[in-house]
C-alpha cells in the first residue's frame, strides 16, 4: 500500500514537474535572458570603470555550459527532478498523514498536503527570501543566504506541522473551524516571528560593507567616479515578471501534484475506505471536512 | 485527548496505513527526495560534495534560480 502510494506520489510529481518546466520554458527563459543579458552589460561597465581607474580586471570565469543548454535541457532535467523528488515527499506525508489528521477523505487530503507543501516548500520562504533572477545575488554571501532560505523552509514545514498537531487538538474542545482558525493564526505569528528576526540580505555583513546599508541584493544604479550614473539598476519589470512567473511555475507543479495524485490514491485506498476492514468504523461521504 | 466531544469526534479514522511498519520505506524515500532536492537546489553553491566542480550548478542554474534556491 505504501509502495504504491509513493510509487504514485513520483508519478504525478514528475508529471507536475513537466508542466512546470513547460511553464518556465514559454514564460520564464525570456525574463532570465533578459536577467542575463542585464548582468552581462553591468559586468562590461564594471570593467571599464576599474579598468579606467587602473585596478585589476577580473577575468571572467569560464562558460561551463552555453546559454541553450542551460534554457532547455538545465531548467528541463532541473524542475522534473525538483517535481520528482517533491512528488516522492508529498506522498511520504500523505502516508502519514492518512487518519491521523481526522475525518478527511482521501482525494481532499491529496489537495491539502499539495497546499502544505505548496506553503512550506516555497510559498512562505518566498514572503522572506523571494526568488531572484541571475544578476540579483552576492556571490560572497551565497553560504548565509543559503543558509537562511534552508532555515526559512525547514522553519515553514516545521511550523505547519506543528500547527496541524495543535489545531487538532484544539477542535477536541473548539470544533474544527475555530481550530482551524486558531493554528492558521499560531502559524502566521510565530512565523512572521522568525521573518521578523532574521536578517534581510542586504544587510548582510559583506553586502553593507561593499554596498553600504540597502537591505537588498538587487542591484543598484552603478556610479562613475565622479557620481553620474553609468549603467542602470536592476530593471524592475524583468524582476516582476521573473517572480511572478516563479510563483505560478510552482502553484502549477503542486496543484497538478495534488489534482493527479487525488484519484489514484483514492483508488489504492478503496479496498481500506469501503469498509474491509472491520476494526475501523467507516465514515460515509457526507463527512464534515476536518480541515486540521 | 481523553476527553473525545460527541460533537467532534475528531480522532474518528477512515484509513491508516501502520506508519511504524513501513518506517523504512518512509525514510527511504525522504533521504533519496532529500538528496535530489539538495543537488537541484544547493550542491556547488554553499557547500560541495564534488570539491570546486560547478558543473552540476551550472547545468541546472535556470532551475535553481527559478525554483526561488539562492545562487551565485
Amino acid at each position: 500500500m505504501e509502495k504504491k502510494l509513493i510509487l504514485r506520489g513520483a508519478i504525478a510529481g514528475g508529471l507536475a514537474g513537466l508542466l512546470a518546466f513547460l511553464f518556465a520554458r514559454i514564460f520564464a527563459e525570456t525574463q532570465i535572458q533578459q536577467a542575463i543579458d542585464y548582468e552581462s552589460g553591468r559586468d562590461a561597465a564594471v570593467a571599464a570603470l576599474d579598468k579606467a581607474a587602473g585596478l585589476p580586471v577580473e577575468p571572467a570565469g569560464p562558460e561551463l555550459f552555453s546559454r541553450t543548454v542551460q534554457a532547455n535541457l538545465g531548467i528541463g532535467v532541473g524542475v522534473i527532478a525538483f517535481g520528482l523528488a517533491m512528488g516522492a515527499i508529498f506522498a511520504v506525508a500523505y502516508t502519514v498523514c492518512l487518519g491521523r489528521v481526522g475525518r478527511i477523505r482521501p482525494r481532499q487530503l491529496s489537495l491539502l498536503v499539495a497546499g502544505a507543501g505548496l506553503l512550506g516548500f516555497y510559498l512562505v520562504p518566498f514572503v522572506k527570501y523571494p526568488a531572484n533572477p541571475p544578476a540579483i545575488g552576492n556571490e560572497d554571501t551565497i553560504r548565509e543566504r543559503s543558509a537562511l532560505y534552508l532555515t526559512m523552509v525547514l522553519a515553514s514545514i516545521l511550523f505547519l506541522w506543528l500547527a496541524v498537531w495543535i489545531g487538532k487538538r484544539l477542535a477536541v474542545r473548539y470544533g474544527n473551524w475555530a481550530a482551524t482558525m486558531l493554528a492558521g493564526f499560531g502559524f502566521i505569528v510565530v512565523i512572521g516571528l522568525l521573518m521578523a528576526l532574521l536578517p534581510s540580505l542586504g544587510q548582510l555583513a559583506s553586502n553593507k560593507q561593499q554596498f553600504g546599508n540597502h537591505g537588498t541584493e538587487t542591484p543598484l544604479p552603478l556610479l562613475g567616479p565622479d557620481g553620474k550614473i553609468v549603467y542602470p539598476g536592476f530593471p524592475a519589470d524583468v524582476l516582476f515578471s521573473f517572480r511572478l512567473y516563479s510563483v505560478a511555475a510552482q502553484l502549477i507543479l503542486w496543484t497538478t501534484l495534488g489534482l493527479v495524485f487525488a484519484p489514484l490514491a483514492e483508488k489504492v485506498l478503496a479496498p481500506l475506505t469501503a469498509g474491509d476492514t472491520a476494526d475501523t468504523p467507516v465514515p460515509e461521504q457526507q463527512q464534515p471536512l476536518a480541515i486540521s | 485527548m481523553s476527553s473525545v466531544s460527541v460533537h467532534y469526534p475528531s480522532v474518528s479514522i477512515p484509513v491508516v496505513l501502520p506508519a511504524t511498519k513501513a518506517v523504512l520505506l518512509l525514510a527511504g524515500t525522504l533521504f533519496l527526495a532529500l538528496l535530489v532536492y539538495y543537488f537541484v537546489g544547493v550542491d556547488q553553491g554553499a557547500t560541495s560534495v564534488f570539491g570546486n566542480d560547478m558543473h552540476g550548478h551550472e547545468f541546472v542554474h535556470d532551475a535553481r534560480h527559478f525554483l526561488g534556491f539562492p545562487c551565485h
